[in-house]
């Protein structure tokens, strides 16, 4: 059924279809319309779940992680200061093997004060064991949470959805919704094997002595290894079922068969802005492709390799910054191009922080700076007021 | 009212408790108190280690450890999966310390007891952060010697009253309860787990080693505790209803703080400002009785 949905909506709309059990959320802008419409589908009896309304976002990620460690679908959602609250239990999640889904709308740290749109509050996040999903627009968040959960159950570990504030959170757009019988038929009811059960009493998650600890965080790296591969099925199945797939990272090339002097790396919403400068570039003679980079964790290496690879020029789009780095998705591709015996030259650009509009414009700069002179040094800072 | 201890033992022995423990022996207490269906969620104290590492563990009940900040949050979530999955017989225990309830999961506890979640939180109190080496909590009672109120130095203030805190909560029941009387703790835990909502259970348990004392001297200690009117024994119904439920004989503090090494620096001055405090207390939980 199509319908018109607000971003954070069709989270909610997702998280009912995928007939989640027990929700756990605390308010913080941008995130609040999902869990607020949660709890009015709890609350009027047409979502079958408990919604636990906690004191603080780390209470939230403790209480799903209890929640699915006795064998309930779980979710949560959360954005900026709110993530960074709960990072000790992020570790947690993933270190207990759980698989639980969280909506994260990206939303800058403070301060100042700022709920804009900003990756630097997920990136964070990036060596806690969660799968990273960021998502271009309301119908792929729709449908990257349906997928979430397959993944997550598929490998036992948990995964973010990553939407950016506003941009996508608060913005309209149709959206396909599927029909339940269909989405049971794609992602069927969780059926664990270790839970908390009386009738058959485990210890979880106790001391780990140096005799174990290292090959618990080799089998979640194997795990991360197998996301991989699951995602492109979990993500081919999809396609399948509902005509819609996306991939880990998907090549949007300016001509058809075609290698343009430039790739684009984008993330998240910018990529939709990226289409539409796409075009107008062509319009005016300068071909260049954009890359779609959805999944970031576990990091599609292999893949990046094969798609970058051959060109001569990557320019490299990081709404986020690690400080004394710099841009942080333009940092992971640089580690994965390193192998290859001819590599291209990466043009790492840090633009729209703290949700700083990024326009077709901004983007046209950006591909008209990669394309010129000028060297591709660490960091290229773009739209920057001085 | 003396009850008959069940006999069934819900753990194991080879236990990693120090000699003497106070949370060795109030655990078993709590099982036997508990019925057969219940699942433990234990924050970082010492039972994250006493209860043995991966792959044993010393419990008959299934276990979640977890993070130190968080067992009032992960039991309301383990109990909205089993009631979500139509299991409303299993009871969620929290088994914390003290540092996990007085200090860095008040937060949390104080969550769950505002959603009034039907849960059983237990606080074992050995007065300080044992298990990283006797640091002082929040329920460091006054005076006393740990690693960070050194003699110098000693705990200025009182113990945090966790007892008020959670009856200002308004939850169906709270009671204090002790290693050195089993059948008054076992018979608090049975009353607990019959009632819905959320619970709460402070139980006085002695660490030999924060303490400094002989290891056989635990139960001692706490019934000294008790008879001493330092720890006395009562329920709070509704957060209003108190009820004590023993008279203690009421010696002087001095019997009970000359036998630790904790206190050993403490000058007659201080030990009859404890006495002062400790009197001024028990009239106010007598006051609090009579009007319930």
């Amino acid at each position: 059924m199509r319908r018109v949905l607000e971003g954070s909506h069709a989270v909610s709309h997702a998280v009912e279809l995928a007939r989640v059990k027990v929700i756990s959320a605390y308010p913080i802008t941008p995130q609040t319309h999902i869990v607020e419409r949660l709890a009015e589908l709890v609350a009027d009896g047409v979502l079958d779940a408990r919604f636990i309304r906690v004191e603080s976002e780390h209470s939230a990620m403790a209480a799903v992680i209890g929640a699915a460690s006795a064998g309930a679908r779980s979710f949560t959602a959360s954005s900026s200061h709110g993530l960074a609250l709960m990072h000790e239990m992020l570790h947690w999640a993933a270190g207990a093997r759980l698989p639980v889904v969280m909506a994260e709308v990206n939303r800058a740290m403070g301060p100042g004060w700022n709920i804009w749109a900003d990756q630097t509050d997920s990136l964070s996040q990036r060596d806690t064991g969660w799968m990273q999903l960021y998502c271009e627009d309301v119908q792929e968040v729709l449908d990257t949470i349906l997928m979430a959960y397959k993944l997550a159950e598929r490998v036992s570990l948990p995964a973010m959805v990553v939407m950016d504030a506003f941009f996508l959170s608060h913005t309209y757009e149709p959206v396909e919704v599927p029909e339940q019988d269909e989405v049971d038929a794609f992602l069927p009811a969780w059926e664990p094997t270790e839970i908390l059960d009386p009738a058959d009493p485990h210890a979880f998650n106790q001391l780990a002595s140096p005799e174990y600890y290292m090959e618990f965080r080799y089998k979640i790296q194997q795990a991360m290894e197998e996301a991989l591969r699951a995602h492109d099925e979990i993500d081919a199945e999809f396609g399948r079922r509902f005509g819609r797939s996306y991939g880990a990272v998907r090549r949007i090339p300016c001509r058809e068969g075609e290698l343009a002097p430039l790739a684009l790396v984008t993330t998240g919403s910018v990529t939709g802005t990226a289409r539409v400068a796409q075009a107008a570039l062509r319009e005016k003679g300068t071909d260049v492709d954009v890359v779609k980079l959805k999944l970031f964790r576990p990091f599609p290496h292999e893949e990046v390799r094969e798609v970058l690879g051959p060109y001569e020029r990557v320019a490299v789009l990081d709404r986020n910054i690690s400080f004394g780095a710099g841009g942080i998705f333009a940092s992971e591709i640089r580690a994965a191009l390193a192998g290859l015996d001819r590599r291209p030259r990466v043009y790492p650009f840090v633009a729209g922080l703290g949700g700083r509009d990024i326009t077709p414009q901004t983007i046209e700069s950006v591909v008209t700076r990669a394309l010129g002179d000028e060297p591709p040094s660490d960091i290229l800072w773009e739209g920057l007021k001085l | 009212m003396p009850i008959e201890l069940p006999v069934h033992e819900r753990m194991y022995s080879g236990h990693l408790a120090c000699p003497g423990c106070g949370a060795a022996i109030a655990m078993r207490f709590l099982l036997k108190g508990l019925g057969e269906k219940a699942i433990l969620s234990i924050p970082a104290c010492c039972w994250s280690i006493i209860g043995g590492p991966f792959p044993y563990t010393a419990l008959q009940v299934p276990v979640l450890h977890t993070a130190f900040e968080t067992g009032g949050a992960v039991a309301s979530g383990i109990r909205a999966a089993l009631d979500a999955r139509g299991d409303t017989e299993t009871q969620v225990v929290t088994w914390a310390g003290d540092g996990g309830t007085f200090d860095i999961g008040l937060q949390s506890l104080s969550g769950a007891a505002d959603r009034n979640e039907n849960i059983l939180y237990v606080c074992y109190d050995n007065e300080a952060y044992m298990n990283t080496g006797v640091q002082s909590s929040g329920a460091t009672p006054t005076g006393a010697w740990t690693t960070t109120t050194p003699t110098g130095s000693p705990k200025p203030t009182r113990k945090k009253d966790i007892m008020q805190i959670m009856a200002a909560h308004r939850i169906p029941y709270a009671a204090t309860a002790s290693i050195a009387y089993p059948e008054d703790m076992v018979r608090k835990v049975q009353k607990a787990v019959s009632l819905p909502g959320t619970k709460f259970l402070h139980v006085y348990a002695p660490c030999p080693t924060g303490w400094k004392v002989p290891s056989e001297i635990s139960v001692k200690l706490a019934r000294l505790a008790v008879q001493t009117r330092i720890f006395p024994l009562y329920e709070v119904e509704d957060g209003v209803r108190y009820t004590i439920n023993l008279e203690p004989v009421g010696y002087l503090v001095d019997e009970y703080y000359r036998l630790q090494g904790r206190f050993k620096h403490l000058t007659r001055e201080a030990l009859d400002r404890i006495q002062a405090q400790v009197d001024e207390n028990w009239e106010r939980l007598k006051a609090l009785a009579r009007i319930g």
